[in-house]
């Protein structure tokens, strides 16, 4: 049996917090941005929000937070320091677990990077409200292993039709290894108001049509809401500042503290 | 670079016997021709000598500085075009035991016969290198996930059915072990982890009891010339709604309808 195919099975995370996957099918969507501005949203909203970078240390996660810790996930790992050391505060009022460069060894899922992997995520789960996993781009087994450790799968996509066409790739996986049924959408640089809708309304369509074609096992893409196109959230992040912070009334912000809104009604609230 | 330039290099100003012995070794170089510039001549030597400095010189195959030059390569192209790409590492069983029995140069022979046949079984596009003593390299870029294992048991089964002449009346016959990894599309990796994953399955051949092929074949995705088709048609319907307004416009201007606007 191959690494990929052990990933199948979705493990099982006591019920304790929310374990979110922020992913996505193509690289350079905003994945990062997304989780690191949803954490401070969900924080804001009173919320115990932790982010682990899930991507093993090729995520950008330090450089937007703008964090060079010297301990790191890599250390947890390796058993030189506990997980309390690695933990970092981040700027909007939330923790992070980065996992430092070192961790580029481990970008393949070996026994145990699983078993340390979920080890982690089950010490973090109980003692967080929300914990965000900042995943990878695509369907490398780290990304799907990490997903499969989720309780909600959030896919971040652009408008553009590569990035539309890996998202419809990543949940066509997702759908048949993890039998996922309910992915949320959230659509980044959106250029028009409703772009987002559309787009989940397309993916829908393609994916009732040729993914789940049988009605007892129906497929749900939940649209949670559009990033629009804002000059200002390149100003953030060429500042290495949380959007939130940077500029909270931009709409880029808006809409994200909107999409942590709905998740706190939707989501987060159903936790019993 | 003007002619009287060119014709201002005296070849036997520079010393090129080191270099020309080289080449002429591997059958190439010699004296300039006839009529030939002495630019258009160190051309040739330059070339020839880079030529040999990307080959293994037993098997004339890829050598390990050519081989990782085209890994690299492959691995910028599978993160950015999500290719499929297969590496196979292939090692030869027991070949301790040919050079301990028949002498190294039936060693020599046996490695010169396999980067043939490999060769053989593969497509002009695919490189085939010698990756060190009797372990080769072969990457195969835009090979399906289906089609991996079936290229790995051509070239087990082609080579375990060859009688290899290493001496006058001595033929032998050899097996490979087969280890193969797909690269991680859409995602950075590094020549490194690639190796190292296709070396693992290589290892699970040797011993699960060699003359085998182990493929780890990476997580089915593929999205169907229909379905990327239902996907772009409702996106260029989406792309006509973003510019409505314009479309519209150029729609009166024209005298058409809107409904008749075509899309791609």
């Amino acid at each position: 049996m191959n690494d990929a195919s052990s990933s199948q099975q979705p493990a099982a995370v006591p019920p304790h917090g929310k374990v979110l996957a922020v992913t996505s099918g193509k690289g350079g969507v905003g994945k990062t941005f997304v989780s690191a501005n949803l954490a401070a949203a969900l924080a804001s909203r009173g919320h115990r929000v932790l982010v682990l970078d899930a991507d093993l240390g090729l995520a950008n996660l330090d450089v937007v937070l703008n964090l060079y810790p010297k301990i790191t996930l890599h250390d947890v790992f390796t058993g030189k320091a506990t997980l309390d050391e690695a933990i970092l505060a981040a700027p909007g009022g939330f923790s992070v677990l980065l996992a430092g460069s070192g961790m580029v060894e481990y970008s393949r899922l070996t026994p145990d990077v699983r078993s340390e992997f979920l080890r982690v995520v089950t010490e973090l789960v109980p003692r967080y409200d929300v914990v965000l996993l900042d995943t990878g781009a695509g369907i490398s087994d780290v990304v799907l292993f990490a997903v499969s450790l989720a309780s909600e799968v959030v896919m971040v996509a652009t408008p553009e039709p590569t990035s539309l066409t890996d998202a419809y790739a990543t949940i066509k996986v997702l759908v048949g290894q993890q039998q996922r049924q309910t992915l949320r959408i959230i659509v980044n640089q959106a250029v028009r108001p409703g772009a987002g809708e559309a787009i989940t309304r397309q993916l829908q369509t393609v994916l009732d049509r040729f993914v789940a074609t049988d009605p007892a096992r129906a497929v749900r893409l939940v649209h949670l809401g559009d990033i629009p196109l804002d000059p200002q959230v390149r100003q953030a992040i060429m500042r290495r500042q949380l959007l939130l912070q940077a500029a909270p009334s931009s709409p880029a912000a808006v809409a994200l503290a909107a999409i942590a809104a709905g998740l706190d009604a939707s989501v987060i609230a159903s936790v019993g | 670079m003007t002619p009287t330039e060119t014709d201002s290099i005296d070849l036997r100003a520079l010393r090129l016997d080191d270099a020309l012995a080289l080449l002429a070794h591997a059958g190439k170089g010699g004296e300039p021709q006839a009529g030939e510039s002495a630019l258009g001549y160190l051309q040739k030597v330059i070339d020839g000598l880079c030529e040999l400095s990307l080959r293994d010189p037993l098997t004339g195959l890829a050598n390990r500085r050519q081989f990782h030059a085209v890994i690299e390569r492959s691995l910028d192209s599978v993160a950015r075009a999500g290719e499929t790409m297969l590496l196979l590492m292939l090692d030869i069983d027991h070949f301790k035991s040919i050079n301990d029995t028949h002498g190294h140069a039936a060693g020599d022979q046996v490695l010169r016969a396999i980067g043939a046949t490999l060769a053989r079984c593969v497509r002009p596009m695919d490189t085939v290198a010698r990756y060190g003593g009797e372990e080769f390299a072969v990457i195969l870029p835009s090979c399906r996930p289906a089609f991996g294992i079936a290229v790995a048991e051509r070239i087990r089964q082609t080579i375990a059915g060859l009688s290899i002449a290493v001496a006058p009346r001595l033929n032998v016959s050899v097996t490979v072990s087969i280890g193969g990894a797909y690269a991680p599309e859409w995602v950075r990796s590094t020549p490194e982890l690639w190796i190292d994953r296709a070396d693992q399955n290589l290892y699970r051949a040797k011993t699960t009891g060699r003359n085998r092929a182990v493929i780890e074949t990476p997580a089915q995705v593929s999205v169907s010339a229909e379905e990327r088709g239902l996907l772009f048609s409702q996106l260029a319907l989406d792309a006509a709604m973003v510019n409505e307004a314009g479309v519209a416009a150029a729609a009166r201007d024209a005298g058409g309808h809107l409904s008749d606007t075509p899309h791609p």
